[in-house]
């Protein structure tokens, strides 16, 4: 019958439009910026940079080694080393960027940077909210603005800080156990070497006694 | 007080005619040729006559107007513009103050003018009705078989050419 | 006290009117009348289309405006500010005057017409004799507007748009002209006044005498609406408007000001025609049960708007737009031969009187109507296939 239609379409517009003052499904609206939407943990933005413990420069995992620059596709990451080094997470003296600047307008978090580090010094934040309203420099973000503590990483991306948190825990206690036992078998060959010596030493005095 | 106002009434649709006859621009001669419709709708309710005044605009404002403005565009629209004066201008213009001086001559010299206007009957739509299906029936039927055949003869016409493409 | 609410405006307008010397007043009076028509009815067209938006998106699963005041209710003032502000472009090679003649055009007819719609009782600004007929031949003014509007901007999509815009009004035109003539038919005037008067009073049964619970007047009632859908180029019929969002509408070289002024026309022409609908099919400002009628008149002629307007809200949003020759072929082919039937239904009503045959009378009615509305729908249906889609998917 001519209008059957249009009749049964009126009644589900009717019920969509009564149904959405008393259900949350037919009303979905997520009313930004007073309610955000709760996000994945693998979301992605902008790149920061880790450091461990208190100290943001102290603690800076980076290096300088320079592989994020080359790796990163539109190039908007610029390194300059140090001259003098620093002791790293094992100890060993490491180098460290002196600048570290990201052009975040050109940044299209590709993730590559983190991909290609082997420090784990270079993580992605969550943070999009960055709008400035200074054009030409107000997205340039220095190694001061980059650095973010360990801990802001295991928040924002649990799983993983405690994947990479494990992994150098993990190569810090083999480095130690590697260092224990050199340090061990340096002193057992100091010792050795000592009595060795003493050794050498005794028999010119006493020859005679021992038999 | 009514002078005035008919003089005003008269005054623009004039205006509308001679701009409607001048315009360089097909359309806008069409748009003014409107007002002048619209203006003789003024006068007849200026004179009282509701139903004529309205069927005025409804008829001509709101339908053949907008045929004159179809015919146009559908045919000649592109033209470019043609001078506003054609050449026998003179003889014209003779012809046409001759015919004036004779019209206006007759009426005034006619029994017309002196003549009382005679009282204003009340007409009502429903006389107007009652008329027509009383004593004007013939000619209102006359007319509408005019008309269905016009409407006929328009469908046939526009349903040859798509025939024949 | 009802009747002190009821004619409040009315005695409003005597107050200030008295206030004049004497050869004054009736230009006050009517003055005082048109000044009040035109602040309520603009008002009703910014609180209509916060509510259009808001409808939509409620039923569209979102919600509509919001921000602006308190739950959106500031936004026509904030639409305002941004049509006024917006810079006037008028294309080089456009018919100046005429382009700035079009919105004018659509937005004076559209106010005209209220001088002939009665609000409330005694609320009526001109009392024509043939006031149905004054509505019509005003209304018919818009269609030129567009056309003006179209060909001005000397813009080929704009001609077209224009061009399809008019076709469909005029189409829609006699069926809802037709519509009216049964009403006229059976009040035998054409004065709103007196087809409001004869919608007073109530059956046995407790319905008022309105001429929708008739077979007729509901067939009527109908075709009237969706008529006065197409003439004011709403959704379904939006093709003229929606059509700015493929290609280009008659208004597509209209910014700023001149854009809102013709969606101040159109609206207007919608709550104008939703008036008429009210007066010849509703009651006009009647109340709907006996025991209602101390609520004040224009508060009932208020109430059954914006029942109306919500009506069209509804349909907007639960109808895709026609296409072009669906839209003809629904006029010319559907529409005309039922308000034809219609006007026989109901001469056929008026001459079985109620008192000989009353059940006789509906049955007669609703027989006359709804065969043919049955046929003539079978007969639009006839070779679209109009089943559900199935697919099939390669394998």
């Amino acid at each position: 019958m001519l209008g059957e239609g249009i009749l049964k379409g009126m009644a589900v517009t009717a019920k969509n439009f009564l149904g959405s003052y008393v259900s949350d499904e037919r009303l979905t609206t997520i009313q930004y910026p007073e309610e955000r939407q709760p996000l994945q943990e693998a979301v992605r933005q902008f790149p920061f940079l880790v450091f461990d413990g208190n100290d943001s420069m102290a603690g800076l995992r980076c290096v300088a080694c320079q592989i994020c620059e080359k790796e990163c596709p539109p190039k908007c990451i610029y390194i300059e080393k140090s001259k003098d080094k620093k002791p790293d997470y094992i100890g060993k003296p490491q180098l460290y960027p002196a600048t570290f600047d990201i052009d975040l307008s050109v940044c299209m978090s590709c993730q590559i940077c983190v991909e290609v580090c082997p420090f784990d010094a270079i993580k992605m934040d969550t943070e999009f909210e960055l709008s400035t309203s200074d054009r030409f420099g107000g997205l340039l973000v220095n190694k001061t603005q980059l650095a973010k503590s360990n801990q802001h990483y295991r928040k924002i991306h649990p799983t993983e800080a405690d994947e990479v948190d494990g992994r150098l825990a993990a190569e810090k206690a083999k480095a130690e156990a590697k260092a224990k036992a050199d340090a061990e078998a340096k002193a057992k060959a100091v010792a050795e070497a000592k009595a060795k010596a003493a050794a050498a030493a005794a028999p010119a005095v006493t020859p005679t006694a021992t038999k | 007080m009514m002078n005035i106002v008919f003089a005003i009434i008269a005054a623009v649709t004039i205006a509308a005619a001679v701009a409607a006859m001048s315009l360089r621009n097909l359309v806008h001669c069409a748009l003014a040729l409107t007002v002048a419709f619209a203006g003789l709708a003024a006068a007849y309710l200026q004179l009282g006559a509701e139903f004529v005044g309205f069927t005025q605009l409804l008829v001509y404002v709101g339908a053949v107007a907008i045929l004159v403005v179809f015919a146009i565009l559908l045919t000649r629209g592109s033209e470019p513009q043609q001078s506003l004066v054609s050449s026998g201008w003179l003889a014209g213009g003779l012809v046409t103050i001759a015919v004036l001086g004779v019209l206006v001559y007759a009426i005034a010299k006619s029994s017309v003018v002196h003549r009382a206007a005679p009282a204003q009957p009340d007409v009502t739509v429903l006389q107007i009705g009652e008329a027509l299906m009383n004593k004007f029936v013939l000619p209102l039927e006359v007319v509408g078989l005019l008309l269905t055949a016009a409407l006929i003869g328009a469908v046939i016409i526009a349903m040859k050419e798509e025939g024949r493409k | 006290m009802p009747d002190d609410l009821d004619q409040i405006f009315v005695t409003l307008n005597h107050l200030i009117r008295d206030l004049f010397p004497e050869p004054w007043q009736k230009v006050v009076s009517a003055v005082i009348s048109i000044a009040g028509i035109i602040g309520v009815f603009a008002s009703l067209f910014a609180v209509t289309t916060v509510f259009e938006r808001k409808g939509l998106g409620r039923i569209q699963n979102r919600y509509g405006p919001n921000r602006v005041g308190p739950c959106g209710f500031l936004q026509p003032a904030a639409d305002g500010i941004k049509a006024l502000i917006k810079e006037d472009l008028v294309p080089r090679a456009a018919d100046k005057v005429i382009h700035f003649l079009a919105p004018l055009m659509v937005v004076i007819p559209a106010f005209l017409v209220y001088a002939v719609l009665p609000i409330g009782r005694n609320m009526v600004l001109t009392d024509f004799d043939a006031g149905v007929l004054f509505f019509f031949a005003i209304g018919a003014a818009t269609e030129l507007s567009v056309f003006m509007a179209g060909w001005s901007s000397r813009n080929k999509y704009s001609l077209l748009g224009a061009m399809r815009a008019i076709a469909q009004m005029i189409s829609y035109e006699i069926p809802l002209i037709l519509s009216t003539v049964t009403v006229i038919m059976i009040v035998g005037s054409l004065s709103t006044t007196k087809i409001v008067d004869a919608q007073a009073g109530f059956h046995s049964i407790g319905l008022p005498n309105w001429f929708v619970f008739t077979p007729w007047g509901f067939a009527g009632f109908v075709l009237f609406m969706i008529a006065a859908t197409a003439e004011t180029n709403r959704s379904p019929f939006d093709l003229p408007e929606g059509e700015s969002e493929i290609i280009a509408g008659y208004y597509i070289e209209y910014s700023g000001f001149k854009f809102a002024l013709f969606f101040l026309g159109e609206y207007m022409g919608l709550f104008a025609i939703s008036g008429l609908g009210i007066t010849l099919f509703l009651g006009g400002w009647h109340a709907p049960l006996a025991i209602l009628e101390f609520v004040p008149s224009w508060m009932w002629f208020f109430a059954k708007l914006l029942v109306l307007i919500f009506g069209f809200i509804w349909i907007r949003g639960t109808l895709p737009r026609l296409r072009m020759d669906q839209l003809m072929n629904f006029a010319w082919k559907f529409m005309l031969p039922m308000a034809l039937i219609n006007i026989i239904s109901a001469a056929v009503w008026h001459f079985m009187l109620p008192e000989r045959a009353p059940w006789e009378r509906w049955l007669v009615g609703i027989a006359l109507l709804v065969g043919p509305y049955l046929l003539l729908g079978r007969g639009l249906m006839e070779g679209k296939k109009l089943e559900k889609r199935t697919y099939r998917f390669a394998e």
